[in-house]
């Protein structure tokens, strides 16, 4: 279970995360939503240390990660995956490469063991015949399944991803929104998604925080979130004229 | 001015700060094994074509222009050898060479680490657990290190060759005059101080262009400006430490 208390965040005189707090359950997909620009990716490298909180506390399995030695949190880190907005695969290695690079690192596998995960993990984000193609031969889908593999391949306790769906086509963000929930309930994982997309919260939102104006503005799930009344979390899901008429008419 | 000597100590003291991370102990060695041979295949034998064509002109322009310049009587003219052995072993191969791999070298590593943060590639090592600071540049310092002094050996080589040939193909100097020329009061220790001004100046190369890359912030734009900068700050340091360097070994 990962656990923020009270995650306070400026850059320079901004304040860019208000006083954060929020439980995260192991075995369920938790996503936080909110504007561009209200501080869902600070928060989110807040977490996993990429940038440092001013205050708070960020607690996995109730130990604080902001207290722990650089050996502690690199040990940590070895049980954390992480998709990232653009995929961050390594240009220079195969998508194989990859796949392998965090097993290479930290296990003490054979390179035929290494190759048997490798491959376990591409067929399990639906990816055949790539492995010995570079991230530049490959689609955008395809990058953010290929990081998906990745991330799962040293079997994490927790995974985060940041925008998963951006700049995929509705259909293949619906694969991966579908493929990130069958593998958190499959290895159960705690899953910490940043998203913007109500379609990626309608179809996997076990666990749903909206972040308005630097804080925690809603907390709920998928079922709970079309009936609110929440006014600023109203605008945000009825934001286009058709939703609006639609949410009208079932009213 | 204070400005400029704020940001002399930030990065000077970042640059050690880094330097620490760098040569701390990896995290698995036959993966730092692997990065070091791609690195001196990379940074190292990529770089041979453009030294030895570069080597063998130069070697070339100081034969002739040594014949041109020495029209005393009193000066022999297997001088001419021994000028263009001297120049190329002293200061061509090492400082000039150095400062040409500073471009080529220096601007491949500052991009390429650099792309790697302004993609995300870097925070994904971070998040893996893995010191990124070791793994990206203690591969590159180690190849490059190691790989430059061979490179500078085949530069005055290709130097001296090149003089030769193309100063007998010129007719400024006979091939026995030549010969004499670069036998002539031939001190191994110069070849020593060369040597171990290739070895510095490698390290400053892939170091200081690696700090570059590392801290680069932003977009594409920076990258190139990270890119330009790394190869100023490495030309700069090249010859500060050519003149601190001549100035204790000779």
């Amino acid at each position: 279970m990962l656990e923020l208390k009270n995650i306070n965040k400026h850059f320079g005189d901004r304040h860019v995360t208000k006083d954060f707090s929020c439980k995260f359950d192991q075995g369920k997909t938790n996503l936080i939503i909110g504007e561009s620009g209200s501080g869902k990716t600070v928060l989110l490298k807040c977490m996993v240390g990429l940038t440092q909180v001013d205050s708070g506390e960020v607690l996995y399995d109730g130990k604080d990660f902001i207290k722990m030695s650089i050996r502690e949190k690199q040990h940590l880190r070895t049980e954390i995956g992480m998709l990232f907005q653009g995929g961050a695969l390594f240009d220079s290695k195969t998508v194989e490469e990859n796949v392998i690079f965090p097993l290479a690192m930290f296990t003490d596998m054979t390179q035929e063991q290494m190759l048997e995960r490798a491959n376990f993990c591409l067929e399990r984000v639906n990816l055949k015949d790539v492995n010995h193609l570079y991230p530049s031969e490959i689609s955008g889908g395809m990058k953010k399944r290929v990081a998906i593999a990745r991330a799962i391949s040293t079997s994490p306790k927790y995974l985060f991803c940041d925008e998963p769906n951006s700049g995929l086509d509705p259909k293949t963000s619906i694969l991966i929104d579908k493929l990130i929930k069958e593998i958190t309930l499959e290895f159960n994982i705690t899953t910490i998604v940043i998203t913007h997309d109500m379609n990626s919260v309608m179809e996997i939102g076990d666990k749903v925080v909206y972040i308005c104006n630097q804080q925690k503005w809603w907390e709920g799930d998928n079922k709970t979130i079309l009936h609110t009344d929440n006014k600023e979390l109203n605008d945000f899901i009825y934001v286009s004229k058709f939703l609006r008429e639609l949410k009208e008419k079932q009213a | 001015m204070e400005a400029i000597v704020k940001s002399f100590f930030f990065h000077t003291g970042r640059y050690f700060l880094m330097m620490r991370q760098v040569f701390s102990k990896p995290e698995k060695f036959g993966v730092y094994k692997k990065e070091f041979f791609h690195e001196v295949d990379n940074l190292g034998l990529n770089s041979l074509p453009i030294i030895a064509i570069i080597s063998f002109f130069m070697g070339a322009v100081i034969t002739i222009q040594a014949a041109y310049g020495f029209t005393s009587p009193w000066v022999p003219i297997y001088a001419v050898g021994f000028t263009a052995r001297q120049s190329m072993i002293l200061e061509f191969s090492p400082t000039m060479v150095s400062l040409i791999l500073a471009g080529k070298v220096g601007s491949n590593i500052a991009s390429e680490i650099g792309t790697m943060r302004v993609t995300e590639q870097i925070d994904a090592l971070e998040i893996m657990g893995v010191n990124s600071r070791a793994f990206l540049i203690l591969p590159k310092i180690a190849a490059f290190t190691l790989i430059n002094p061979f490179l500078i050996l085949i530069s005055m080589f290709l130097g001296v060759i090149g003089g030769w040939i193309m100063g007998v193909i010129t007719h400024v100097v006979t091939s026995y005059q030549y010969q004499t020329g670069i036998q002539y009061q031939f001190d191994p220790g110069n070849v020593t101080y060369a040597l171990i001004k290739a070895t510095v100046f490698a390290f400053i190369i892939a170091s200081v262009s690696a700090y570059h890359g590392y801290y680069t912030d932003g977009g594409s734009l920076e990258v190139g400006r990270s890119s330009t900068k790394a190869v100023v700050y490495c030309s700069i340091l090249i010859l500060v430490f050519n003149f601190l360097l001549t100035q204790l070994l000779l």
